[in-house]
């Protein structure tokens, strides 16, 4: 294969700007919202994680696929990012843990790629200009065609305010076979990575996993001893009824929210989340404990934040604070065991270090008596 | 916990000379120390050897002290200045054994001096094998499974549990002396046996060899509130088995998926935590077995490294500024991240770019040495380059060596490629060359255990050049052709070579298609956040990243990869021009290709280049810059050999003109010069055949100096004395250098004096900043020669002439900065060798003896202000006398006769000061680490060594003597059996060896540690120098206190030679 005459690609943005590049993985044509992640490490995670759905992502790192794809890398069972877009892929996997080359996996899984771009050019655009949708095209392009896919951008579906939970969800409950006597811990999957279900068991969880428009009384007719809220793809104002059943379980059950699962719990107290210009993701983002002062490096990926003061009643306090940019990363309730982060303390990619987030839940589960033993949540319901 | 109260005066060890494994890198760690502690209010003590650093100039520290880094003077330093602490991890391995005596003997806690940054345990358990071992199984984290022994059977029995090969490291050996790999039980049988002989205790440790697996690196931080972050991760291009200094080496990690760095991560930061490193940086080194992942923990450093310097580098995080800070107390969220201002140290730097390191040897100066790599470090210096791309970022390291690594390759047969995968500096390209015949990635991994994705990438730039050479001529090529070519990281002299047309024309075509680089930015975020430090580099993509400014610029050339010959001297005076220039109101831009200097700081200069220092290179850099001016006379031969060619592609060089510069280096130019100026020089010419040769000798008359043109450096250059002598050194030269160079003859002055000069001229006035006296007569290099400064042995006339002649030659040549001129002096006579108007080796250490920053007044002088100016009309005699001594690295390159010899070869140097001469030759060998006796049994082997052996019997010295015939008697005796003089070596049944004669016992002095000095005037210098320390002892003096008084008190006429 000539590596000085690559098969032709353009990458469109609804703002009018057209990167050329090469086509690989997928051929064929793909819109999304362009998001960038700085994670050095991890394009398979990344790639597979259900929060990305919607998404073209550009990883800032240039060379992407050097060690290939592997069955235990996968963070649910398929790519749901839209397309994606290198500096340079590699052309061969090497790895012992490696099972296929990231050309053929994409290719399976029809996810578009595009390689050849300045990738650090258009991670300074998204930066400055926030995030923008845009297509990949794989094939010649020229004026006409090029104004045609600015406009198919433009009118693709925005992010904001839509339910893609019926997309990622689970269709049905599922649960993990267990050979250990572990507390029951049903997770809501608005779009879960594998990972928090290992680290959930590993912590010593049994885990059931529902899918996101499972109702209250369903989840407590599996006798869960705790509850956890799973991470998924964009607008935490989309689900609304998922609003409705975190604040029916609010205070009945020990409960851990993570992303998405983090900001549902805010937006069910009667807060508010706000939009960043451009997200965060990444795996090196510093995030200090206000608790116990510590800090530690997390792996984040979202694009919508809590907004703390406009939670009514003072119910809840921040526990972690992103030292980046002051936004918030975790609070917990003042009276119950109810915590939540907006980071990915399950990692996958990125470093372990908030790995204890899960025994501490794991503790609180524990220590939790049954859901009979609680009193009423007596928060304030949104109004 | 933000800083510190209770603490205010730190004291920070340098780490001594320049030598192979601890070099350049620690002047900018400890540079950056200083700056950092002493920008927050704590006042610094530093302690170095070395004056060619940044780190010794007056203004880095507080208080700073050339003196030799020994227990005692720094007890001395203590008494005298008081800290309050001691920071161990900046100065390397030398800074960290000073700061565990000084505790082991009491000296620390009897002033009340703190450890910081690393306390006593940490440093114990980081380097004793046993307690890591130990730390690591409590951890539970594999090592190298190892068994100290002390018989071959109990050896034997060992690696039949861990296979072949093993590892054999001798115990308390220097430099892994006797060490060494076993592939089978045969080897294994002979290094044991090898080993056990020559460790002291008759011990050696068998370890598995991990050969073959990959090798990583991690940089580590932690803060006093534990919060533990990763800088970089490096990845070895050559897998376990070459040192890691020796390695080519990637940032960050390749070939690893997240969930196996992310254990290596986590490793990283038990292990910092179970060592107790408090505050700081460590380096971590792991072999990673490439069939199942598995992980094995090879080292760490509790301290500041080589590869966190290129860390640093490599990810714009000031590594030894932040651990700096955090041994006084603050923690990685309190302080920022410079670069985005915005943000915190508390993070872990995104790169968004390939780093390629690339390590410079110097085995050609060490005939008959073995240049196989392995365990034991025998790079010189570095290059790193960084592209968006692994091949783009490998093609510019490569280009950077300033080497033709691809040269003669092409001739080379198959079999003598093959020879080459085992591992040595050639083996890149030979890689290279055998995927060019069509070798497979498969077979290469099969050779060489390198990573088949780095092979494929060699493969993909070798298919491209396939691809180059099937496209029509380059006249045809369109944009885009030009524009994926460079994108891969072609060079123009690449594709040059490729298509066979000239590289100018290259770069005519190229620039004719608007294909120019853009230039991105090193900002530890991968873009995330906005950056404010101009930290550039070359790539060809969309968008160029440099901010414009309408202030006037100068560009300053580094000088590349530290190699013998030109070293951290030259990074000295390019930072000093730096500073001048910023000071008089210029913005100033760095390129420089070397990872391990203070120059390559980001916050240096005001705008930094990590780029190749080719043409290509920087003019592109010149004309993205557009500056006023170009300085190309401070960093060493590197830049000067682009004066002329940038200056003809219209870029402004500042100083002296090329032209000039050309005239002074050529020899013919340069002989009618002096002719024309009545300045006499020895006889001598040019040959260009062998019959040539032998007249021209014959007309000068023996002895004569050899040596072909255009090899640097003083490469291959000797002194014959005969017809049958010259024959022999034509024959292998011509077998050596293919293509036949011219060869210089001169007339050999034997027994006479040398003397280098440097002075400075702005084209109207010329000032002699120093006549510096070889201690060792002429022949000897004069790198590798001890100096004295002011002369001990000139008399007055003979200096007035060397003034007069210097000036005129300045003058004549046009000089604008500074000039180096050596010089013969015989019998009164002065002979002029030669000029070159440029910065020279010596002027870091002048400037501190006369103290002067001349390399500052060059610069100035280059932007065009007059010495009237700057106030510097008149030579300055320092009150104090300056001794150099060189550094050699004999210890390395075993079966290498330590002789010095008009071939450079030291690494470093030491300096040592003191109102005595032989006083400051003392300070400048226990700086040099040569710890002279003061009492004991010195051996004299050599003729004419009466005057020496009665100055030690004089001082009580037992000596024995023996003429240089004898000598032969005492090389070792049959059967291998050592003779009686090995093992009186050995066994160290002497403390000194004079051995004039060069021969097998200086070796085994080497080998086994033992002071050795082989000319006859170092000999007198050190028998009076050690006279002089016995009846005086040592006193210390801060840079900061030396006065200048008007004239220094005349030397003892005892001094003369």
């Amino acid at each position: 294969m000539s590596l000085l005459n690559k098969p032709p690609a353009a990458l469109a943005l609804e703002d009018g700007t057209v990167y050329y590049g090469y086509a690989f993985g997928y051929r064929g044509k793909s819109v999304g919202e362009v998001v960038f992640n700085t994670s050095m490490t991890g394009y398979q995670e990344i790639l597979t994680d259900p929060s990305y759905n919607g998404q073209i992502v550009t990883m800032t790192y240039p060379q992407i696929g050097n060690y290939g794809v592997s069955v235990y890398d996968m963070e649910s069972n398929r790519p749901f990012a839209r397309g994606f877009i290198v500096r340079e892929f590699s052309r061969v996997a090497s790895n012992h843990r490696s099972n296929q080359d990231l050309q053929s996996f994409m290719e399976q899984h029809e996810i578009v790629g595009i390689e050849g771009i300045d990738t650090r050019a258009l991670t300074r655009r998204l930066r400055t200009g926030g995030v923008v949708k845009g297509v990949i095209y794989h094939g010649e392009t020229d004026d006409e065609l090029e104004a045609q896919l600015v406009r198919e951008a433009r009118e693709h579906e925005d992010i904001d305010g839509r339910d893609m939970t019926p997309e990622v969800s689970t269709p049905l409950p599922y649960a993990r076979p267990t050979f250990q006597e572990n507390p029951r811990v049903v997770i809501i999957d608005f779009g879960i990575k594998n990972s928090i279900v290992y680290k959930l068991e590993q912590a010593g969880a049994e885990v059931i996993v529902v899918p996101a428009k499972t109702t209250p009384a369903q989840i407590m007719a599996l006798n869960p001893y705790g509850l956890v809220l799973s991470n998924g793809p964009g607008d935490p104002s989309g689900p609304r009824y998922a609003h409705d059943t975190v604040w029916q379980l609010l205070g009945i059950l020990p409960t851990y929210g993570i992303c998405m699962g983090h900001q549902l719990l805010g937006l069910a107290v009667g807060g508010k989340t706000y939009k960043l210009k451009y997200g965060h993701r990444g795996a090196n983002t510093p995030v200090k404990n206000v608790i116990t002062g510590e800090v530690e490096m997390t792996s984040q990926n979202h694009n919508y934040v809590v907004d703390l003061d406009s939670i009514p009643g003072g119910q809840f306090q921040a526990t972690h604070v992103n030292l980046n940019d002051g936004t918030l990363e975790g609070m917990q309730h003042t009276r119950y065991p109810i915590f939540s982060v907006q980071y990915h303390p399950e990692a996958s990619p990125g470093p372990h270090d908030a790995n204890y987030l899960f025994r501490r839940f794991i503790e609180e589960v524990n220590a939790f008596e049954g859901a009979t033993a609680l009193p009423t949540m007596q928060a304030v319901k949104p109004g | 916990m933000p800083r510190r109260d209770d603490i205010k005066t730190i004291l920070i060890p340098g780490s001594g000379p320049i030598v192979i494994g601890q070099a350049a890198e620690f002047d900018y760690s400890g540079t950056q120390a200083c700056k950092a502690l002493r920008s927050v209010g704590y006042r610094v003590i530093l302690v170095n050897s070395n004056p060619a650093t940044i780190m010794t100039d007056p203004e880095v520290a507080d208080r700073t002290y050339i003196e030799p880094l020994t227990p005692e003077v720094l007890e001395r330093i203590i008494e005298a200045e008081r800290p309050d602490a001691l920071l161990p991890t900046l100065g390397g391995q030398t800074a960290l054994n000073l700061a565990k005596t000084l505790w082991e003997t009491g000296v620390l806690e009897r002033y009340g001096v703190e450890l910081i940054g690393a306390n006593y345990d940490a440093i114990q358990k980081g380097e004793d094998r046993q307690k890591f071992q130990e730390a690591m199984a409590n951890l539970g984290i594999a090592t190298p499974e190892g068994r100290m022994v002390s018989s071959v059977d109990e050896a034997l029995e060992f690696a039949q549990t861990i296979g072949y090969p093993a590892i054999i490291r001798p115990s308390y050996t220097l430099g892994g002396t006797g060490g060494g790999i076993a592939y089978d039980e045969r080897q294994f049988r002979e290094i044991v046996r090898q080993g056990l002989h020559d460790s002291p205790v008759n011990t050696v440790l068998v370890e598995q060899s991990v050969l073959g697996w990959k090798e990583y690196e991690l940089e580590v931080m932690r803060d006093s509130n534990d919060t533990v972050v990763i800088i970089c991760s490096i990845e070895n291009f050559d897998p376990m088995g070459v040192h890691t200094g020796d390695s080519i080496t990637v940032a960050p990690a390749q070939t690893i998926s997240d969930k196996e760095y992310q254990r290596l991560r986590n490793y990283s930061i038990d292990i910092i935590r179970e060592i107790g490193v408090d505050t700081g940086g460590s380096n971590i080194q792991f072999a990673v077995n490439p069939a199942n992942g598995q992980v094995i923990v090879i080292e760490m450093n509790p301290r500041v490294s080589r590869s966190s310097a290129l860390a640093s580098k490599a990810t714009g995080y000031p590594i030894a500024k932040v651990a700096a800070l955090l041994a006084v107390g603050f923690h990685l969220d309190e302080l920022p991240n410079d670069i985005t201002r915005e943000t915190k140290a508390a993070f872990e730097p995104a790169i968004d770019y390939v780093v390629t390191k690339i390590p410079r040897f110097a085995f050609e100066k060490f005939p008959g040495a073995n240049d196989t790599l392995g365990t034991q470090m025998h790079s010189v210096g570095e290059v790193m380059a960084i592209g968006r791309t692994f091949k783009e970022s490998l093609l510019k390291a490569m280009r950077s060596l300033e080497l033709d690594v691809r040269a003669g390759t092409g001739e080379l047969n198959l079999a003598q490629l093959e020879a080459r995968l085992t591992p040595q500096p050639a083996r890149l390209p030979a890689l290279l060359e055998l995927l060019r015949r069509g070798k497979s990635v498969q077979y290469l991994w099969e050779r060489t255990r390198i990573d088949p994705w780095f092979l494929n990438q060699l493969r993909e730039i070798v298919d491209v050049e396939a691809e180059i050479r099937d496209l029509p001529d380059p006249q045809r090529w369109n944009w885009e052709t030009w524009r994926e070519i460079k994108r891969i990281g072609f060079s123009d002299r690449d594709i040059a070579q490729i298509t066979g047309i000239d590289e100018k024309q290259v770069r005519e075509l190229r620039r004719q298609h608007h294909n120019a680089p853009v230039y991105k930015t090193v900002d530890t975020c991968a873009a995330e956040f906005e950056a404010y430090t101009p930290y550039h580099y070359s790539t060809y993509e969309w968008e160029d990243e440099v901010r414009d400014s309408d202030e006037p610029k100068v560009v300053i050339l580094g000088s590349g990869p530290n190699r013998i010959g030109q070293g951290v001297e030259f990074d000295y005076a390019t930072v000093h021009a730096v500073w001048a220039l910023d000071e008089i109101g210029y913005e100033t831009v760095m390129i420089n290709s070397n990872p391990e200097t203070v120059s390559t700081d980001y916050d240096t200069a005001d705008r930094l280049y990590f780029e190749p220092l080719t043409f290509e290179d920087v003019l592109n850099v010149i004309e993205r810059e557009q500056p006023q001016g170009v300085i190309v006379q401070l960093g060493g031969q590197t830049p000067l050999r682009l004066a002329r060619p940038l200056s003809e592609a219209g870029a402004p060089i500042w100083g002296t003109a090329a032209a000039a510069i050309h005239e002074a280096e050529d020899r013919d130019s340069f002989h009618s010069l002096c002719t024309r100026l009545g300045i006499p020089m020895p006889k001598g010419g040019v040959a260009s055949r062998p019959e040539e040769a032998q007249q021209l000798a014959n007309d000068i008359g023996y002895p004569v100096m050899v040596r072909p043109s255009y090899v640097l450096g003083g490469r291959a250059m000797m002194v014959v004395n005969s017809d049958e002598e010259l024959q022999a050194y034509l024959e292998q030269v011509y077998a050596e250098l293919p293509d036949e160079p011219t060869i210089l003859i001169d007339e050999f002055v034997a027994g006479a004096t040398e003397v280098d000069v440097d002075a400075l001229s702005d084209g109207t006035t010329t000032v002699v900043a120093g006549v510096m006296e070889h201690i060792e007569a002429a022949g000897i290099h004069s790198g590798d020669s001890a100096t004295i400064v002011p002369p001990v042995s000139l008399d007055d006339s003979v200096i007035a002439r060397i003034h007069d002649y210097t000036e005129r030659l300045a003058q004549a040549i046009g000089v604008r900065g500074l000039i180096n001129v050596q010089y013969v002096i015989k019998d009164g006579e002065v002979l002029v060798i030669e000029a070159n108007p440029r910065a020279s080796r010596t002027i870091p250490y002048l400037s501190k003896a006369i103290g002067h920053p001349l390399a500052k007044y060059a610069a100035l002088i280059a932007a065009g202000r007059t010495l009237a100016q700057i106030g510097f009309t008149e030579p300055v005699t320092p009150s104090l006398y300056s001794v150099k001594e060189a550094v050699l690295p004999f210890l390395k390159f075993p079966g290498v006769a330590p002789a010095l010899g008009p071939e450079m070869r030291s690494t470093g140097e030491s300096m040592g000061i003191d109102a005595d001469p032989y006083l400051a030759y003392y300070k400048a060998q226990l700086g040099a680490g040569v710890k002279l006796p003061l009492q004991g049994r010195v051996l004299l082997t050599g003729d004419d060594l009466q005057p020496v052996a009665s100055l030690f019997e004089e001082q009580g010295y037992e000596v024995v003597t023996r003429g240089a015939h004898e000598q032969h008697a005492a090389t070792p005796g049959a059967n291998g059996q050592p003779g009686p003089d090995e093992s009186d070596a050995r066994e160290a049944t002497f403390d000194l060896l004079v051995d004039t004669t060069v021969g097998p016992l200086a070796r085994l002095a080497v080998d086994a540690g033992i002071p050795l000095v082989t000319t006859r005037e170092a000999a007198l210098w050190t028998a009076r120098a050690l006279a002089a320390a016995r009846s005086h002892g040592l006193t210390v003096r801060a840079l900061q206190d030396a006065e200048v008084p008007d004239q220094v008190a005349q030397a003892t006429s005892s001094t003369r030679k």
